[in-house]
């Protein structure tokens, strides 16, 4: 599959980014270079394959349902751009 | 023409750990806002969330109580889409590898009992909750309280097997009776720790094929469920009667306007690009987990209604409204054990008791009346002390007072009067003052006995036993 200008205006409308139409073009011609760098796997027999899910040999990591601490809400509150009534502010996102 | 409705659900149910879902933070409700958050929850970069261990065993319950396959193998996967209350811009849910799949739960409708397919059941993270505008401060502003978010949530999604309203609504209240037997969830529509979306579409009687479909959302209780698919049902049928096309889309129940409004079409839906979370790894449940589980589960609404009808050999329907809920059955339980008249008791609980607790939108929890109460009073009432006409005044009081049945009947002189003699001079009084109805009575006109009954009861303020009453009037008429 080749990808074109209109995957990208897909891609970056999903993810909230806007573009000129220059940098449409590059990321275009770069993605499409990314891709075909990528298709150099397809020559790898993978039949015998597990897909795999996670690099690291790890699994049922867990912990335990209990309550703690860890942080100073404060910081975060006052990291946030905009808070107020100990809330995140944000614009305004229903009519 | 004559439609078949097809009604899929999606049901998501807040589990009751004390801790979200990857985080440290508490679940408690109502706190003040923004309190329960950390970086974790917060998705600020370079966190690492962690499973709680808690969330896959509640979830476990669940798969097993409606007969699903449990996966050994599963993980997490990103939901991506933007929106304030999401605050990592993807939502840390399960996709192509779900815990549990292929189960099923059986509904009893008008005797009738029919299975309904669950497709899968997937733990997910919740996200936060919004204040628009002047509600909380400024027009112009949204604001955001993230203590809800990352709490943990299982999605229960059904097969497209429900036909009607009232099998949805019966399906719905067949996992709330599920899901708290099992402790897991709290079940409260309104507070949002049980939400229910719905899929329907129609398509004319006989055929096999599809219509198209739309989505309901934000029915938040039990009565919006069966009033949004009823309102939804008709406006498809209308559609489709005039020869339109229904469009795919996602309606908001409006429960001010009683009816389904637009809020988005296909064309806007999301693209979720959903992959495999590197953060998370697998998840494996091996056998012997399962087992464990398997081995503490409740005894299960099913269960508990075919042991009702069978020990306690009270009618199926009786059994099924009493184990609705598990602490109504516990209730009911607790009243037999002290009174073992399994009828008596069922018919006192599912009439007067769950009639008042429905006037006050109160729960079987909150019940005035104790078991140690209720079964005082039809004592009184089985060895004659009162009667059952007096046991309703009884009863109110009871209900409105909380002071036990014999308090009340000791005050209130309400001990029912079971003297012959006592009876006899008040029937004797009485038939001297009602010559004319005597003699009526005595040419045969024997339907006044109704009269005479009730003229003894007026004199005693129906504390005089009805039994005896009939038999003493008949042999001095």
């Amino acid at each position: 599959m080749e990808i074109t200008e209109k995957d990208v205006e897909h891609v970056s409308s999903l993810a909230n980014l806007k573009f000129n139409d220059e940098t449409k073009k590059n990321i275009t011609t770069q993605l499409k270079k990314i891709l075909a760098y990528v298709k150099k796997l397809n020559e790898l027999d993978t039949t015998d394959i597990q897909p795999t899910s996670h690099v690291l040999p790890l699994q049922n990591v867990f912990k335990d349902d209990l309550i703690k601490t860890i942080f100073d809400k404060e910081i975060s509150f006052q990291n946030a751009p905009r808070f107020d009534k100990r809330h995140y502010q944000v614009p305004k996102i229903i009519e | 023409m004559q439609y078949e409705a097809v009604i899929g659900l999606e049901v998501h149910a807040q589990l009751k750990t004390k801790s979200k879902i990857f985080c440290f933070c508490s679940t408690q409700f109502g706190s003040k806002p923004n309190q329960n958050t950390c970086p974790i929850c917060l998705g600020m970069p370079g966190v690492l969330p962690i499973l709680n261990r808690e969330v896959v065993a509640f979830t476990i319950k669940m798969g097993l109580a409606t007969n699903c396959s449990i996966a050994s193998f599963c993980r997490f996967a990103r939901k991506n889409y933007f929106y304030p209350d999401l605050p990592k811009g993807y939502q840390i849910s399960q996709f192509e590898l779900p815990l549990c799949q292929k189960g099923n739960v059986t509904i009893n409708l008008n005797e009738n009992t029919k299975k309904i397919g669950i497709t899968r059941i997937h733990m997910e993270e919740d996200a936060g909750k919004l204040i628009h505008g002047e509600n909380l401060g400024q027009p112009d502003s949204s604001y955001v309280d993230f203590n809800r978010t990352s709490l943990p949530l299982i999605e229960i999604v059904s097969e497209p097997d429900i036909r009607s309203s009232e099998e949805a609504r019966e399906y719905l209240l067949k996992l709330k009776a599920t899901l708290e037997y099992l402790n897991i969830c709290d079940c409260n529509m309104e507070e949002g720790s049980l939400r229910c979306d719905a899929n329907i579409s129609l398509r004319p009687e006989g055929e096999e094929k599809l219509g198209t479909k739309t989505e309901l959302k934000n029915m938040n209780s039990f009565r919006n469920v069966q009033r949004a698919i009823e309102y939804e049902i008709k406006r498809q049928t209308h559609i489709l009667d005039n020869d339109e096309k229904v469009i795919q889309q996602t309606r908001l129940w409006d429960t001010g306007k009683n009816e389904t409004i637009l809020m988005r079409t296909k064309e806007e839906a999301h693209d979720y690009r959903y992959f495999p979370d590197p953060d998370l790894v697998p998840i494996v449940v091996n056998d012997e987990w399962i087992e464990k589980i398997r081995k503490d589960l409740p005894e299960l609404p099913d269960e508990k209604r075919k042991r009702f009808v069978k020990q306690y050999r009270i009618p199926e329907y009786d059994a099924g409204v009493l184990t609705s809920s598990r602490p109504l059955a516990d209730y009911y339980e607790q009243c037999v054990e002290m009174f073992p008249q399994p009828k008596t008791t069922s018919n006192w609980i599912m009439g007067d008791i769950l009639r008042a607790l429905k006037t006050d939108d109160k729960e079987i929890m909150d019940c005035p009346v104790t078991p140690k109460h209720l079964t005082d009073m039809l004592k009184m009432i089985d060895d004659k002390t009162i009667s059952s006409k007096i046991a309703k005044t009884v009863f109110e009081e009871m209900y409105s007072s909380g002071i036990p049945p014999v308090e009340i009947v000791k005050k209130k002189g309400l001990v029912q009067i079971s003297d012959e003699d006592s009876i006899l001079r008040i029937i004797q009084d009485i038939l001297n003052k009602n010559k004319a109805e005597v003699e009526a009575y005595q040419n045969g006109k024997t339907k006044l006995l109704g009269f005479f009954v009730g003229q003894v009861m007026k004199a005693t303020q129906g504390k005089a036993n009805p039994a005896l009453v009939n038999t003493l009037l008949k042999k001095n008429l």
